[in-house]
């Protein structure tokens, strides 16, 4: 139901996701990219769902699972391969 | 300490314009665009927060009970969804360049030098 | 200037936006404490008016239609681009590179149909419980792109072909139109949800036409998802499958 003390785990989370946008962005390689945008996408539905929106966390759980990593390997490998 | 979520998000814009400023590839630059994108979901959400709170779905839960704003939940879960097409937009676009002029790195297109 | 030079004078400029954010999001109110009247409205009103059980959803759809119109028509013109950018003339290369594993075969079928189950059923139920056309539309696309990790790359094309895509995704973006337009026709404003009756609250059958243009929204959604994923393999993949490069 609902919980009344949220807010260390929400700090935590929080804090999380601030460390792994730093991480994402310091990452050159972008095959490397590929498997730390997973992870941040994964950080992020943490995050909604600790938030109460669990529409937001689905959305952004397949999101990041499905759809960008194909994406971005597809465009990864071709960029590779000229 | 209550402002702490506004101050994360706005760190997570600062830090994305940076990776798209001193980027050196156009698909990591693609990828620091969407950065940027998830600071705005991240303010939005914590700006609707009730303490206390739970989902705002009714089902089986008494009307009354204290929910979370659903108004800026629906504009984030459908920026979501688009955001993956307009970086496979980005991404096709970056392509295209790799094709004309042979290198993914922003300082070496012609059009561009300033 | 150099990059050097460009990056030097714009770490100054990062650092005084980066403080002017922060000086504007410490003037919000405290976090957890919502001043907003529309949430509080909207949490109290929608189950009574409108008999939906997800408020998120009967937002999106019913209160706020006319903007998930607009990024309907995001989707269809990002796709649009893709497909023009990237779409070749030639199609006729067969590429006869399967996976040989039984395993991740068997795996492969089991999860493309239990994905495309759950996908329909977040379709389905989206005004009432958590779900909805967009987030089942993406998992229904990635269950038919199951099919061609772990099968072949002309089972792939016989599944998402061009002929069955395209008109799919038009008809989602056409069909949101339509059911404005007859709202209109009737008399009402346009995209009003008046025309069948709000339902029982908690079945399938609530939220008068909300269901209707949630279904359009979906096959819009997963059939552009489909064809993004399919010009980026056309393209990039059967040159390389076909030459043999790694």
């Amino acid at each position: 139901m609902i919980v009344a003390t949220l807010v260390p785990l929400q700090a935590t989370i929080l804090a999380l996701v601030g460390i792994g946008a730093t991480v994402l962005i310091l990452t050159r390689d972008p095959l490397r990219m590929t498997i730390v945008s997973g992870v941040y996408g994964w950080l992020l539905t943490l995050l909604f769902f600790v938030l109460s929106a669990p529409d937001v966390a689905l959305s952004m759980l397949v999101v990041s699972c499905v759809g960008y990593p194909v994406i971005l390997l597809v465009a990864v490998t071709r960029s590779r391969n000229k | 300490m209550s402002v702490f979520p506004y101050v994360v998000a706005a760190w997570i814009c600062v830090v994305g314009i940076y990776g798209i400023v001193t980027s050196t590839n156009l698909i990591h630059l693609a990828l620091c665009l969407t950065v940027t994108q998830s600071s705005t979901y991240v303010l939005l959400l914590t700006i609707g927060y009730v303490n206390g709170g739970g989902p705002p779905i009714f089902k089986g839960v008494k009307l009354g009970t204290t929910a979370v704003d659903p108004v800026v939940q629906s504009l984030v879960l459908t920026d979501i969804v688009v955001s993956v097409t307009v970086l496979a937009l980005i991404l096709a676009l970056a392509l295209n360049v790799q094709k004309k002029v042979g290198s993914m790195d922003p300082d070496e297109i012609p059009e561009l030098r300033g | 200037m150099s990059r050097r030079a460009r990056i030097l004078v714009f770490l100054p400029a990062l650092a005084v936006f980066g403080a002017l954010l922060v000086w504007a999001v410490v003037g919000l109110p405290d976090f957890g404490h919502y001043v907003g009247p529309y949430g509080y409205l909207l949490n109290h009103v929608a189950l009574p008016e409108r008999h939906m059980t997800n408020v998120v959803t009967a937002v999106v759809f019913d209160y706020r239609g006319f903007d998930t119109m607009g990024e309907e028509f995001i989707l269809l013109g990002a796709v649009t681009g893709v497909a023009l950018l990237l779409r070749s003339q030639e199609r006729d290369e067969e590429v006869r590179e399967g996976v040989g594993s039984d395993t991740v075969r068997v795996v492969g079928i089991v999860l493309a149909g239990a994905a495309l189950l759950v996908g329909l059923w977040l379709i389905a139920f989206g005004f009432v419980t958590p779900g909805g056309g967009f987030q089942g539309g993406v998992i229904v696309a990635g269950a038919i792109f199951c099919v061609f990790l772990c099968a072949d790359f002309s089972a792939w094309r016989g599944v998402a072909s061009q002929t069955v895509l395209d008109p799919l995704e038009g008809l989602g973006a056409a069909g949101y139109v339509v059911i404005g337009l007859a709202a209109l026709i009737s008399g009402y404003p346009f995209l009003t949800n008046e025309l069948l009756g709000p339902g029982v609250p908690g079945t399938l059958h609530s939220g008068g036409t909300g269901p209707f243009i949630n279904w359009c929204v979906a096959f819009a959604v997963s059939a552009g998802v489909l064809i993004l994923f399919s010009e980026f393999l056309e393209e990039y993949i059967v040159p390389i499958a076909a030459g043999g490069g790694k």
